[in-house]
């Protein structure tokens, strides 16, 4: 039994907070957001440096670290700094299926190159089997005709990973191919996300030369992909959370109301020793989950985490607002970027009523 | 016992819904249904309807330009007006001040305010909160030093709702540093164009320019704008808040909320059925449906209360956090029947006139605006937390 760090893990930790607290805060993200491609260059190219997607892959892939734990030290960090980054979409979406398909990419990933990846569609919410755009033979080549939805960091990439139905009914897992689609072939309409970051409409009506399908049968693939995003948004979800009780048990210490800091009202103590205990329940969770990215039994940790991060979510996005009072409702302090940010959790990957269902089946089937 | 309303009521009830029906503008209310953005003339508009019927003093007696309506038919038009998607009331001069002014107000202000609100001359907000009197109001440290017929003002307040339209604001501002912090407050109605008042907007989580933080330095208020006695003024504050707590259950916008959220739910779809079908999220919204109609009963208990004379006490303190908690919770399972596209941003989508084509489903932006200023319910009107203390003082005599 051992909860510590490696000591790779600890540094690559301690140097990514330290560059994130010396370059990043709410107004800063703020402007990247309304930025064309949603992200600051520079940090990006920073955060490729010190090998962040670089740690999302094995030494095997190419990268030095890959496993769950890498990428719970990386995303909590990100959350704690409040960071939309590509990393979730390029390195961990479509670094996943590419490296068990085109692993020549993931060297280019690895070294900055963002491919967004364009799976959900307007009808699909959190259905992973659900795939109405299709895919047709036309000569050598494909012809991939549908639309797809919320692809986060579109206008950031070239390239999009793009799954499209070759065979089956419109919710089978079988019978969902996988392209890479050049971004600027396909109809895109981006816009800003709340809590940062950009995401896109997208359109296609395309065709493509025979190389461009990644896989035919991609569904065990996305399933994959998607487990281990769902860890980095979790733990992104944790580092989030820690800043927001930072930012309100200070809070609670220096504001004074009716003679005193707040902080001694037992009413709001016993309220953020709750909040306290369900960030703690929170961490635990994402362990569970990346210590078990590899396990059979994968993806019950999937829908437990996913569960208890959107349940805790909301708990802490409400009573952190609450207990800040109005100041907890503008734009101009902290709280409201890490807050918006923290609500958006559930809105990606399926939110805790969806995964509280899933665990169900998934538990049972398994008994 | 008898939950039904009286013939006269039901005559009442005829008429709020004709009038609705008649002369409700159909561009208000598909901006109001759609969560579109509201612009001052919207609300000006709407105020000039109902005055020309008699009806925007709805909590006024008729020797004021009132209604003189009795608690239940003000229950009645609030519930039918939220139902049709009226806009709001604007509530700082109508609801606040008016009953202040009729109270404690000189004939003189009576005289010159009253019909001014009524008629649309004048756009009232609240000087109340600063950044060191929130919840601790009696904390406010605006000063107002008397110099000859001239009170001038000196501080800052904040959190003062649509103050970019007004043009009068009334103030709760220190009077005297002596006795007990209660007793040196007084009650200023200033005019906004005065030289030295400076407006500026804060963006809150929503995006939207709400509130304003309002700053005074040397500002020249006429003595004659005080109102009442000064170093009173807690006293008429106190009034004001109870009159700022009727229809604090919300009850109308709560229905009017889970309509929509039922809607909403029926039209996602999940696992290839209507996500008002899942059993996991039908739970939730009928919990929240079973929660409301209760509460609409302990409304109408305390309007009853009202009507037959009794003042309105920590009941309204009750129905605050009851009706706030309710409403809150709608705003939460409509965000998440939303799904993805709870996230996208755009507001310049709710300017009206805009034709730019929602991202996803038309009602997914306002429902994300509305969870995150909803917000505001439990923190504002005397915080969630205040109204406990005050229930656990004043009805559990803790």
């Amino acid at each position: 039994m051992d909860f510590k760090l490696t000591e790779e893990r600890q540094m690559l930790q301690d140097s990514l907070r330290r560059i994130l607290s010396d370059t990043t805060d709410h107004e800063s993200i703020a402007k990247a957001t309304d930025s064309i491609t949603g992200l600051d260059p520079e940090l990006w190219e920073q955060l490729v440096e010190m090998g962040l997607p670089g740690a999302m892959f094995t030494e095997d892939e190419g990268g030095f670290g890959g496993a769950g734990f890498d990428i719970m030290v990386v995303a909590e960090e990100l959350g704690r700094a409040g960071l939309p980054s590509p990393l979730i979409d390029s390195a961990l979406l479509s670094g996943t299926v590419l490296a068990s398909t085109r692993p020549a990419l993931v060297e280019e990933i690895i070294a900055g190159r963002i491919i967004a990846f364009a799976h959900a569609e307007p009808d699909s919410r959190y259905e992973l089997s659900q795939v109405s755009t299709t895919a047709q033979q036309s000569g050598d080549g494909w012809v991939l005709k549908g639309s797809k939805a919320v692809v986060h960091n579109a206008a950031a990439a070239e390239t999009c990973i793009v799954s499209a139905r070759l065979a089956g009914a419109t919710d089978a897992a079988e019978g969902i191919g996988l392209f890479l689609v050049p971004t600027d072939a396909m109809q895109m309409r981006d816009y800003p996300l709340h809590g940062g970051g950009r995401a896109a409409e997208l359109v296609l009506d395309v065709t493509l030369d025979a190389d461009a399908r990644l896989t035919e049968d991609g569904f065990a693939l996305i399933q994959t992909a998607q487990a281990r995003a769902s860890a980095a948004q979790c733990a992104e979800a944790l580092g989030l959370m820690e800043t927001i009780k930072a930012l309100t048990v200070d809070y609670l210490r220096q504001r004074r109301q009716f003679g005193q800091p707040i902080g001694k009202f037992q009413a709001l103590q016993h309220r953020m020793a709750d909040v306290l205990i369900e960030i703690e329940q929170v961490r635990s969770a994402v362990i569970n989950l990346c210590g078990h990215l590899d396990a059979p039994e994968r993806e019950l940790h999937v829908s437990a985490a996913k569960n208890l991060v959107g349940r805790t979510a909301r708990l802490v996005v409400e009573e952190s607002i609450q207990m800040h009072g109005g100041i907890g409702m503008t734009m101009e302090y902290a709280l409201g970027h890490f807050a918006k940010r923290l609500s958006m959790v559930d809105h990606r990957f399926g939110d805790a009523d969806y995964h509280l269902e899933r665990f169900i089946a998934l538990a049972q089937s398994a008994a | 016992m008898d939950l039904s309303y009286s013939a006269e009521q039901l005559a009442f009830h005829e008429t709020v819904r004709t009038f609705l029906r008649d002369k409700l503008p159909e561009r208000l209310s598909l901006k109001v249904a759609s969560g579109k953005r509201l612009t001052k003339q919207d609300f000006e508009e709407w105020h000039a309807i109902l005055n020309q019927q008699g009806w925007l003093g709805v909590n006024w007696p008729t020797e004021h330009g009132g209604t003189g309506w009795d608690a239940v038919q003000r229950h009645i038009f609030e519930e039918e007006t939220t139902r049709a998607n009226a806009p709001r009331i604007v509530p700082f001069g109508v609801a606040m001040l008016g009953p202040v002014l009729m109270k404690f107000g000189s004939d003189a202000q009576k005289a010159h305010y009253l019909p001014r609100i009524l008629n649309g001359d004048d756009w009232w907000c609240q000087g109340y909160s600063e950044p060191g009197a929130g919840s601790d109001l009696a904390n406010v440290q605006t000063s107002a030093v008397r110099d000859g017929d001239h009170y001038v003002v000196n501080g800052q307040k904040t959190w003062t709702t649509l103050g970019q339209h007004a043009n009068m604001i009334f103030c709760l501002v220190r009077t005297s540093r002596e006795g007990k912090r209660q007793e040196g407050i007084s009650f200023l109605l200033i005019d906004m164009n005065t030289p030295g008042i400076e407006v500026r907007p804060i963006v809150l989580i929503d995006g939207e320019p709400e509130v304003n933080e309002v700053w005074f330095k040397d500002v020249r208020v006429p003595a004659e704008n005080l109102v009442g006695t000064e170093n009173m003024g807690w006293t008429y504050a106190k009034y004001l808040l109870t009159h700022e707590r009727t229809n604090i259950a919300g009850v109308g916008f709560a229905r009017a909320g889970l309509a929509a959220l039922k809607r909403i739910a029926g039209e996602q779809t999940h696992h290839g059925k209507p996500l008002i079908e899942n059993p996991f999220f039908a739970a939730k919204l009928a919990e929240v449906e079973i929660d409301l109609m209760a509460m609409a009963t302990t409304n109408l208990r305390t309007i009853a209360a009202a009507a037959s004379g009794q003042a309105p006490g920590a009941e309204s303190s009750m129905l605050k956090v009851k009706g706030t908690v309710i409403r809150q919770q709608i705003n939460a399972l409509t965000k998440q029947a939303v799904g993805p596209y709870a996230a996208p941003f755009v507001s310049e989508q709710l300017d009206e006139g805009s034709n730019l084509d929602p991202i996803g489903p038309d009602y997914a932006l306002p429902a994300t605006q509305a969870y995150l200023n909803n917000r505001k319910l439990s923190i504002y009107g005397g915080s969630n937390e205040v109204q406990r203390a005050i229930i656990s003082k004043a009805i559990l005599e803790l």
